[in-house]
C-alpha cells in the first residue's frame, strides 16, 4: 500500500482556487513566511538547501534545480544578472502552472525572490504563454500587491532590491525552450539558440540568466522554510519531493492534484482522477509526461511508479507529469497522429530535419491510422523519426520523434492490422464503445 | 511550422488610441530602454486588442516606435499564432484540437463550428463569429474548451460539449452575458467531490505564525 500524500505535506495549498489568492490569503496560508530569514542564511546556505533538497525541474527536462543555480557566475560582472521564469506552458496534457498563477501567485513571487537573490539577479522576468490572459493579470495583481507591501521593490522589507516583471508571448509552443523564450523575451522570433553559451553565461540581454519553470520556482520557498529532508522524504532517491500531476483525457474527474513523486500510475488515477473511463481494465495506453513522451501500453500502466527513473526505463519519461489516460475506445494512432500534426504546426523552421520531418510524419501517421499505407512504410517512419530525433538545435525535434517510435514500439500490430484491413476492403478501425459506469 | 501572410486588403493608416497609449507606457516601462525591442509582443498584441486584428500599418508604427527595422516586427506578426492578420468577427472562436481536447471530444465542437459558423477563419455571416482549431491551450483538465476573445476580453470557457457549446453559441448570439471558466459544477480543475485540500489547519493561520528555519546552525543547536 503506497503513502498517499497528506494535506499537511502539499505546498499548493490553494491549487484549487477555493481560498483567496490574494497577499493577505496567501501570508496565512504561510508564504512570505520566515522569507527574510531564509535570505539571511545567505546564498551559498540556499543553494546548498535546495541542492540537498532533490529538487529536479519541473518544466520537463528535470535538471537538479540547485545545481543549476549554482552554475552562475559567482561575482557580478559588468552585465547584470537575470532570472527569467518560464511560464510558457504549452506542453499538451499540462496544465499546472495555470493553477499556480492563478490560486498560488505569492508563492511563485516568494520564490522569485529567494532564486533571484541566491544568483544576485535584481531583475525576474515571468514569461506567460498569451493565451494565459485571465493568469496574466492574476499575476499582475499580485505582483502589484507584492510591491505595496513592500515585499518586493527597490526598497523592500527584505534588503535586496528586486523587481517582477510580467511579460507574455503569443502562441508559440516552440518559446518554452529556454533558449526561444529568450529570444521571444528580447523580441524577435521564438527560434532556439545553439548552445553553448549556454544561458548561465550569455542569456536575456547576453547577461547571464537562469531560466526555472513555474512549479520548480514556487516550491522554494517552502522547500526551505520545511527543510529538504522533509521534501526529499517523499519518493525514491533520485526522485524525491512532490509534484502536481496533471491528468487528463479518459478518465472520469479528470484533474491537477499534488501528489508525492513515485506514486504508482494507478494509484494516481484511481485515487484522484476517478479512475478510467469503464474501469482500469478499459485502459488502453496513457502517455505519463505529456505529448513529447512515449505512450505506454496498458500492462506497462499496471504497476509503472510516476518518477523520471521509472519511467525512463520504459523508454518514455515523467516530463511535466501530465497524464494523458486513453481508454480502449481510443484510436490510438489517430491520437498519435494529431500529436504529430501539433509538432509540425509548432516546429519553427529553422532546422531542416524538424522543419520537413514533423510535417512528413503527420502526413504519414494520418494515412497510417486509415490503413492507407503499406507495412514496409511503418519501419521508414521509425527510421525518418530517428533521423529526426537528435539531428536538430533544440528538442523539439527528439520531442516529435517520440511519440511516433513510442506508438510503433507498442502498437506496431495494431497499424499492421489497419493496412490489411484496408487493403481486404474491411472496416479499417472500429471504436470499442465505453462500458457505462 | 505555420506559413502566415498578412491580409490583401489593408487599411490606410494606424493610430493607438488614448487606452493603448496608456498601456504601452506601462509595458514599455518593464524593460531597459535600450531593450526596448522587448515589448514587440505586448504591442502587437495592444494594437489587436483595440482594432480586432493587426494590420500593416501598425506593424509600421510599433516598428517605428521600438525602432526596430519592419521586416523584424512583421517576422513576428506572422511567426505567433495569436496574431489576427485578418479581421475577425465580433466573437473569436479557438477551439483546442490537440489530443487531450480530442479524446475527450474536441471534434463535436468542431462540428459544430462548421455547421454554424462555417469555414475555419472566416466571418459569418451575420459578422459575429470567426472560429479557429488551435493547439493546445494548456487547460486540458478542463478538456473539451475554447479560448472566447471578444469586447469582455480573453476568456477560457471549459468543460464543454456539443450540448453546452451550442448554448454558448446561442447566447453570445442572443447578446446574453455568458459563464467563462468551466461549464460544470467545478471551480478549477479539481477532481469534483474531492477530498485533498480539506484539512482546516491549512488555513485557519497556523501557518503563518513564525517559523523557526531548519537546517541552520541555530537550529540546530536547538535540537541537539
Amino acid at each position: 500500500m503506497t503513502q498517499l500524500l497528506q494535506d499537511k505535506d502539499r505546498i499548493f495549498t490553494n491549487l484549487f482556487g477555493h481560498h483567496d489568492p490574494g497577499l493577505d490569503g496567501a501570508k496565512q496560508r504561510g508564504a512570505w513566511n520566515g522569507t527574510k530569514e531564509i535570505l539571511e542564511q545567505g546564498r551559498d546556505w540556499i543553494i546548498d538547501q535546495m541542492k540537498a533538497s532533490g529538487l529536479r525541474g519541473r518544466g520537463g527536462a528535470g535538471f537538479p534545480t540547485g545545481l543549476k543555480w549554482s552554475f552562475m557566475p559567482k561575482e557580478v560582472g559588468a552585465r547584470p544578472h537575470y532570472l527569467v521564469v518560464n511560464a510558457d506552458e504549452s506542453e499538451p496534457g499540462t496544465c499546472k502552472d495555470r493553477e499556480i498563477m492563478r490560486h498560488d501567485p505569492h508563492l511563485l513571487i516568494e520564490g522569485c525572490l529567494i532564486a533571484s537573490f541566491s544568483m544576485q539577479a535584481h531583475a525576474c522576468y515571468i514569461y506567460l504563454r498569451g493565451e494565459y490572459v485571465t493568469e496574466r493579470l492574476a499575476m499582475e495583481k499580485a505582483v502589484k500587491e507584492a510591491y505595496e507591501a513592500k515585499l518586493i521593490g527597490e526598497k523592500n522589507v527584505h534588503g535586496w532590491p528586486f523587481h517582477v516583471y510580467i511579460h507574455h508571448g503569443a502562441g508559440a509552443y516552440i518559446c518554452g525552450e529556454e533558449t526561444a523564450l529568450l529570444e521571444s523575451l528580447e523580441g524577435k522570433k521564438g527560434q532556439p539558440r545553439l548552445k553553448p553559451p549556454f544561458p548561465a553565461n550569455a542569456g536575456l540581454y547576453g547577461c547571464p540568466t537562469t531560466v526555472n519553470n513555474v512549479e520548480s520556482i514556487a516550491v522554494a520557498g517552502t522547500i526551505l522554510r520545511r527543510g529538504a529532508q522533509w521534501f526529499a522524504s517523499f519518493g525514491r532517491e533520485r526522485n524525491v519531493g512532490t509534484k502536481i500531476f496533471s491528468i487528463s483525457g479518459h478518465v472520469n474527474k479528470p484533474c491537477n492534484v499534488e501528489e508525492a513523486m513515485s506514486i504508482p500510475m494507478k494509484t494516481l488515477i484511481e485515487t484522484h482522477a476517478g479512475g478510467v473511463r469503464g474501469g482500469w481494465d478499459n485502459l488502453k495506453a496513457v502517455i505519463p509526461g505529456g505529448s513529447s513522451v512515449s505512450l505506454l501500453p496498458k500492462d506497462i500502466c499496471d504497476d509503472v511508479l510516476m518518477d523520471f527513473d521509472a519511467l525512463q526505463a520504459h523508454k518514455s519519461g515523467l516530463g511535466t507529469a501530465a497524464v494523458i489516460v486513453m481508454d480502449k475506445s481510443t484510436d490510438v494512432v489517430k491520437a498519435i497522429a494529431r500529436i504529430s500534426y501539433f509538432y509540425r504546426h509548432e516546429s519553427c523552421g529553422q532546422c531542416t530535419p524538424c522543419r520537413e520531418g514533423t510535417g512528413w510524419m503527420w502526413r504519414v501517421l494520418e494515412r497510417m491510422a486509415r490503413g492507407e499505407s503499406s507495412i514496409e512504410e511503418i519501419d521508414m517512419l521509425l527510421d525518418v523519426a530517428g533521423q529526426v530525433e537528435g539531428h536538430t538545435i533544440c528538442a523539439l525535434g527528439d520531442a516529435a520523434a517520440w511519440p511516433v517510435q513510442g506508438l510503433i514500439r507498442h502498437f506496431r500490430g495494431e497499424i499492421e492490422e489497419r493496412i490489411n484491413n484496408y487493403r481486404a476492403g474491411k472496416p479499417v478501425f472500429v471504436s470499442q464503445t465505453v462500458a457505462a459506469e | 511550422m505555420s506559413v502566415r501572410r498578412l491580409a490583401k486588403d489593408q487599411p490606410e493608416s494606424f493610430a493607438f488610441n488614448k487606452k493603448s497609449e496608456d498601456e504601452i507606457k506601462f509595458w514599455l516601462a518593464k524593460y531597459p530602454e535600450e531593450k526596448k525591442a522587448s515589448a514587440v509582443i505586448p504591442m502587437l498584441w495592444i494594437a489587436q486588442k483595440q482594432e480586432g486584428w493587426v494590420c500593416e500599418p501598425a506593424i509600421r508604427e510599433i516598428a517605428d516606435r521600438l525602432e526596430m527595422p519592419y521586416i523584424r516586427v512583421y517576422e513576428v506578426a506572422t511567426f505567433y499564432t495569436m496574431f489576427n492578420l485578418a479581421p475577425v468577427g465580433e466573437h473569436l472562436i479557438q477551439v483546442c484540437g490537440t489530443t487531450p481536447c480530442m479524446l475527450r471530444g474536441s471534434d463535436e465542437l468542431i462540428s459544430v463550428c462548421k455547421n454554424r459558423i462555417g469555414k475555419q477563419h472566416e466571418i459569418s455571416e451575420d459578422g459575429k463569429f470567426t472560429w479557429v482549431e488551435v493547439e493546445c491551450m494548456g487547460a486540458c483538465a478542463n478538456a473539451p474548451m475554447i479560448q472566447l476573445a471578444n469586447k469582455d476580453g480573453d476568456h477560457y470557457i471549459e468543460d464543454l460539449d456539443a450540448e453546452s457549446f451550442e448554448k454558448l453559441l446561442d447566447d453570445l448570439a442572443a447578446g446574453k452575458k455568458v459563464k467563462y471558466g468551466p461549464q460544470s459544477e467545478r471551480n478549477a480543475s479539481e477532481p469534483h467531490g474531492t477530498k485533498v485540500l480539506t484539512d482546516e489547519s491549512l488555513y485557519d493561520g497556523s501557518r503563518a505564525k513564525p517559523v523557526t528555519l531548519p537546517n541552520t546552525g541555530k537550529s540546530e543547536k536547538a535540537e541537539g
